[in-house]
């Protein structure tokens, strides 16, 4: 074309470029592929992966939450539903004076950031490298104190004290956020939003099946 | 022998080259995919069959269950019919390519035609019709550009393809593709006919429209093209037209330039042997159109009827031309 420049003409006849082009092709072909066929093979995650959760329990088995709550408001999905009650004298859960009488995470709504491991002060809910939790059913995907909580002997861990970034004290700005949502507007479709209507209304609180 | 009836072995013979043919398509389509993975670095489909080899079956299945759609706008009877065309007009090619050859000179082809290269040439000409309308009756707009795009781009590049092919049979005195390859016993005409071969190559990738001249379906211009409104068995219709063209241009190639069925260096190859070289040397041809389209990227469409009408056509009207006097000089 006449208002074409020389370069572009050039670029047109630059069989040069494609004998590289071509070259580089044919000498892909022979390399390895990096390909991981996942199913079959699987990869090593790295340990501080954010993956699926877990209750934790201390090394006697009682189970670190405490119900406080503290994970619930943190959590920017509103993925997290707490709802603590007193522990019994004669069955105690937790080593406090409360336990969470339901803990239900919604996986689906759930962002995987780790805030809810951050904000626990007793290291009870931890983010596992677990991450296939594929459903054909959205129901299945809320995660309740059954599925959350590791078995007895399978829990033993480190007191709070030990966790080397203690507990976050920055927590105001996310309560403050939590505020500005009404439970009785846009709340309701949400799994939490239900659990904490019914519970708001009164009806009797039916603790999910725990395995211990 | 002579009690069978000719249309009984014409039958035999046409039904075998299907099968074949229909295979070799399925399995050039898994070997585009594996080659083209290779090239980007993954491996390929690989997890129908050992190696992925019951991939083009697993497509099969797909494509017959998919909801055959035709749109409102369409018209409804040439919609219908336009994948056939191309698909007949596709597959009608293999009727007169000859495979190999027994050593009395008999071809291995389904019907042996005086003037095979020019009824090859006739028919995939016909193919055009099948796309343009299909663009044409699908009622929308990208499809209709697709198609124009094609009928423009087959003509423009089917006229310098013409002229290539034409110093080959300058050369071979003859337009019959067993003599062709006949005349190919001692030197393959790739040798004489380098310009002319190359020319080829260039507008086979264009006649087939294949990258990186595949404008006719650009998926980020056009959405699929011509047959963007296409679903079902009648998109695998086109899909395996042009896998059969692909296969058809390989094939004469190999006949027109490449020795056909004769071994390299005056190897004389008749038979199964023969048809071992055929298959190779197509075969060849059709991992360069694989390599092409991994490498290239899409021509701009100007450029394309620039590099077609200003390039090609006088590049091979002048190779024409020096095969002409060439072979007048020359006492035969």
């Amino acid at each position: 074309m006449s208002e074409e420049t020389n370069g572009h003409r050039k670029n047109l006849f630059n069989v040069g470029a494609i004998v590289r082009g071509l070259t580089t092709t044919f000498s892909y072909m022979f390399k390895k592929k990096p390909t991981v066929e996942y199913p079959s093979v699987r990869k090593q995650h790295a340990p501080r992966f954010h993956g699926l959760h877990e209750l934790r329990r201390y090394a006697d088995g009682k189970e670190r939450c405490i119900g406080c709550e503290l994970c619930a408001i943190a959590c920017p999905a509103n993925a997290i539903t707490v709802i603590g009650a007193e522990n019994a004298p004669e069955d105690r859960r937790s080593p406090g004076e409360r336990y969470a009488a339901r803990y239900e995470i919604d996986e689906l709504r759930c962002i995987f950031c780790g805030l809810c491991e951050e904000a626990c002060p007793t290291d009870a809910i931890v983010l596992t490298p677990r991450f296939e939790m594929a459903d054909y059913r959205r129901g299945a995907l809320i995660y309740a104190k059954d599925r959350l909580l590791v078995p007895p002997e399978a829990g033993v861990g480190t007191p709070p004290d030990e966790r080397p970034n203690g507990i976050p004290a920055d927590l105001g700005g996310v309560y403050r956020r939590k505020d500005t949502v009404s439970i009785d507007e846009g709340y309701e479709a949400t799994h939490r939003g239900r659990i904490l209507k019914e519970f708001r209304r009164g009806l009797p609180l039916q603790p999910t099946q725990d395995i211990t | 022998m002579s009690a069978v009836p000719i249309w009984l072995i014409v039958l035999i013979k046409a039904i075998v080259v299907l099968f074949v043919v229909i295979t070799t398509f399925a399995y050039s389509m898994l070997a585009e995919r594996k080659v083209m993975g290779w090239m980007q670095l993954r491996p390929g489909p690989n997890r129908v069959g050992p190696w992925g080899m019951l991939q083009p079956a697993a497509d099969a299945v797909k494509m017959m269950f998919k909801e055959d759609l035709t749109p409102e706008t369409a018209d409804p009877l040439i919609y219908r019919l336009a994948p056939f065309i191309s698909l007949i007009t596709a597959m009608g090619t293999f009727a007169i390519i000859p495979f190999s050859a027994n050593a009395d000179g008999t071809l291995w082809s389904v019907g042996n035609v005086n003037a095979g290269i020019l009824l090859i040439f006739a028919i995939t000409s016909i193919g055009v019709y099948g796309i343009s309308l299909a663009g044409w009756a699908s009622g929308s707009k990208f499809p209709l550009l697709g198609s124009v795009r094609s009928t423009a781009q087959m003509i423009s590049y089917e006229l310098a393809m013409t002229m290539s092919v034409i110093g080959v049979l300058i050369l071979a005195g003859s337009t019959a593709l067993g003599d062709i390859v006949g005349a190919q016993y001692r030197l393959w005409f790739v040798v004489p006919q380098i310009v002319g071969f190359v020319i080829y190559i260039i507008t086979a990738v264009a006649e087939t429209n294949r990258a990186p001249f595949d404008l006719v379906e650009a998926e980020t211009e056009l959405v699929g093209g011509f047959h963007t409104e296409y679903s079902g068995l009648r998109f695998g219709l086109f899909f395996i037209a042009e896998y059969l063209n692909m296969i058809t241009v390989s094939c004469l190639a190999t006949l027109l330039f490449l020795g056909g069925w004769n071994g390299p260096f005056g190897l004389a190859s008749y038979g199964l042997l023969g048809l071992v070289w055929f298959v190779i040397k197509a075969g060849c041809f059709l991992f360069f159109y694989i390599w092409l389209r991994s490498t290239l990227p899409r021509f701009r469409y100007d450029r394309l009827m620039n590099f077609g009408w200003k390039v090609l056509l006088p590049v091979a009207t002048l190779n024409l031309i020096l095969t002409a006097v060439a072979v007048a000089i020359r006492p035969a």
